[in-house]
């Protein structure tokens, strides 16, 4: 079964959709992450439409990539990704935090298919990632699939996620690729504010980690960057992905508060309209 | 009720006695060789919870994870997912002491077969002091969602529920102590997850015991009958999910009740029983085991005798709560 391979102008388009997505289910649902959901839609779009070998409807289908998600306070924006996938309907986003929902607040693997690891409490991605690559790995020695993570930057304060950083360079785990989502924001503030961690780069290479910088909101360099760190076989890849907190929103970009606020629906009216007019500009900027 | 065989040498000088965590090492050991999706990992300290002979026979099979007991037990989790059944050990007041919440979320809300092997737990630790001797894992450990924990009283018991934990498909926590303590079972004794045993009949108290402290309610019963008190000891292995059944079925018997466990008695196996007792059949109730203080530096056997964990001292603690206590009368 291969899947079409859709242009970098749709999985653009399909970004955008998913940002939509996102002010939609957070209005709905009246609480909720903004800032980072928004900001990770086009990483999202490329890891699910794109870059992972998966098969939505078959959710545990033996031979697919997994993806854990260790940031699960921006899970809208995996809902929304899964559900343009085709793991489930749309209609089922707008359940999103209500009672009774697959769609909990923070992922729970055993509510909805597709979801490989309940999180939240942060800092513990990493290391499940990293446990389902080293078995892969090094006990059933299967090459040909890859486990992908996202964590976010003010998750990085965390020592559980070092304490996975070095594990995983131990055991060269090349068939780990990681995201961090560089937006520079945590709930107190900047991240060099509440805690400073540049040289970020230094740091993950000192763990024998292979890294990467780029744009987080250029499709092509998502799609480029994850085929350069599977052609690294020997050691684990991060991808430090620089991305803009409430990006097309342009009254939440850049601000904080938005991180843990939803929009009212006054907002969300507005943002609506900002993103339909940015998704005009998209097209402008490609044909 | 069927007959529980106990080491005919329990109440001699000589009778066999071997470290709880050594018969795990034997469990696991053959639990990898029944089942080759056990995987074990470790945070530094292979030898001292027992898990070398996993590592020897199945190197490709066994994960060092270094001083790291969050990562521990999330890697595991990690491995879980993708199809292994996971063995976690460290030192309990490390593991589950610091990895409380990942074992929270990532093994039990994640529904992951995840087993946490908290080894060196109670003041029997011995002279490594408070810090080490951790006397809350049973209350952190049983709050959680359909964990299973489970004290196993000497090590072939040990063994059993090592192998048993390794087939139940559910996050399980075993607790383990350092030190060699009387085998009162032997090989032929029924070990089921979630089952009490009667070890002992009597009709003035029921004895219930959790881990090693079982083999001392063993001896305080036999002091207890010198002096003309007749006990009724039932062995609690499995702290959740409680064999109700069973102990009800005792204490409706007995109409009083005495629990021990080598840990804090609040929230912990005495705090279960009596939760059970207050909804089901309120009994008066008398808990041994540690007062809401920590334990300090000693040899083993000088600290459990400080602080009443021996036979020898639970007796006359017994005496004293069956003389001025009135038993539960029929028809409360």
């Amino acid at each position: 079964m291969t899947r079409q391979r859709l242009t970098i102008r749709q999985l653009e388009r399909k970004a955008s959709e998913i940002r939509k997505d996102i002010i939609r289910m957070l209005e709905h649902a009246g609480s909720g992450h903004s800032a980072g959901p928004l900001g990770l839609a086009e990483i999202f779009a490329a890891l699910y439409l794109d870059i992972m070998n998966i098969r939505p409807s078959q959710p545990n289908w033996s031979e697919r990539d997994t993806f854990f998600l260790s940031a699960g306070h921006v899970a809208p924006v995996m809902y929304a990704a899964m559900a343009e996938a085709g793991y489930f309907e749309k209609d089922e986003l707008m359940t999103l935090r209500k009672l009774g929902s697959r769609l909990q607040g923070h992922p729970e693997r055993t509510k909805l298919p597709g979801v490989e690891q309940t999180s939240g409490p942060l800092g513990e991605g990493v290391s499940q990632a990293a446990g389902y690559a080293y078995t892969l790995q090094h006990i059933d020695e299967v090459t040909h699939r890859w486990v992908y993570f996202l964590t976010g930057d003010g998750e990085l304060n965390e020592g559980n996620i070092w304490e996975a950083a070095m594990f995983a360079g131990k055991y060269k785990l090349g068939n780990l690729i990681g995201f961090v989502d560089r937006n520079n924001i945590q709930i107190d503030g900047t991240t060099e504010d509440v805690m400073p961690l540049e040289d970020l780069r230094g740091k993950w290479e000192s763990f024998g980690w292979h890294v990467q910088e780029i744009d987080g909101h250029n499709v092509e360099s998502i799609i480029d960057a994850t085929s350069m760190a599977r052609a690294i076989t020997n050691r684990p890849s991060i991808i430090i992905a620089h991305t803009i907190p409430g990006k097309g929103v342009d009254f939440m970009e850049y601000d904080y508060r938005w991180h843990g606020m939803p929009p009212n629906s006054e907002q969300a009216k507005v943002a609506l309209r900002k993103l339909r007019s940015l998704d005009g500009k998209i097209t402008g900027e490609h044909e | 009720m069927s007959h529980y065989p106990l080491n005919p040498k329990l109440y001699n000088d000589d009778i066999e006695q071997e470290a709880n965590r050594v018969g795990f090492g034997r469990g696991l050991l053959g639990a990898g060789e029944k089942n080759e999706s056990i995987v074990a990992l470790c945070a530094d300290l292979t030898e001292s919870t027992q898990m070398h002979l996993f590592r020897e026979a199945f190197p490709k099979r066994f994960v060092e994870v270094g001083i790291a007991e969050q990562n521990l037990v999330t890697v595991a989790s990690g491995m879980a997912r993708a199809g292994k059944i996971p063995f976690t050990s460290s030192y309990a007041a490390f593991s589950p002491g610091r990895s409380w919440e990942q074992i929270r979320t990532t093994a039990a809300l994640n529904e992951q077969p995840v087993k946490i092997i908290g080894s060196h737990a109670g003041v029997s630790v011995g002279p490594d002091g408070a810090t080490h001797q951790v006397l809350e894992d049973i209350a952190l450990m049983r709050v959680i969602p359909d964990m299973v924990v489970i004290a196993p009283g000497d090590s072939i018991e040990a063994e059993k529920a090592t192998l048993a934990i390794a087939e139940n498909g559910k996050p399980s926590y075993l607790r383990l102590a350092r030190e060699k303590v009387p085998t009162f079972s032997t090989e032929k004794s029924p070990f089921e997850i979630g089952k009490a045993y009667v070890l002992r009949h009597g009709h003035d108290v029921t004895l219930l015991g959790t881990g090693t402290m079982t083999y001392q309610l063993l001896v305080a019963a036999k002091l207890l009958e010198e002096q003309g008190i007749s006990a009724e000891v039932v062995h609690v292995p499995t702290i959740k999910p409680l064999d109700e059944a069973t102990i009800l079925e005792s204490v409706r018997k007995t109409g009083r009740v005495v629990t021990a466990e080598e840990a804090q008695i609040a929230a912990g196996f005495g705090g279960a029983i009596a939760e059970l007792l207050s909804e089901k059949l309120p009994t008066p109730l008398k808990r041994i085991g540690m007062y809401d203080r920590f334990g300090e530096s000693g040899s083993p056997a000088e600290l459990l005798d400080y602080f009443g964990l021996t036979g020898g001292k639970m007796a006359p603690v017994i005496k004293k709560f069956v003389d001025e206590t009135p038993k539960y009368h029929q028809g409360f």
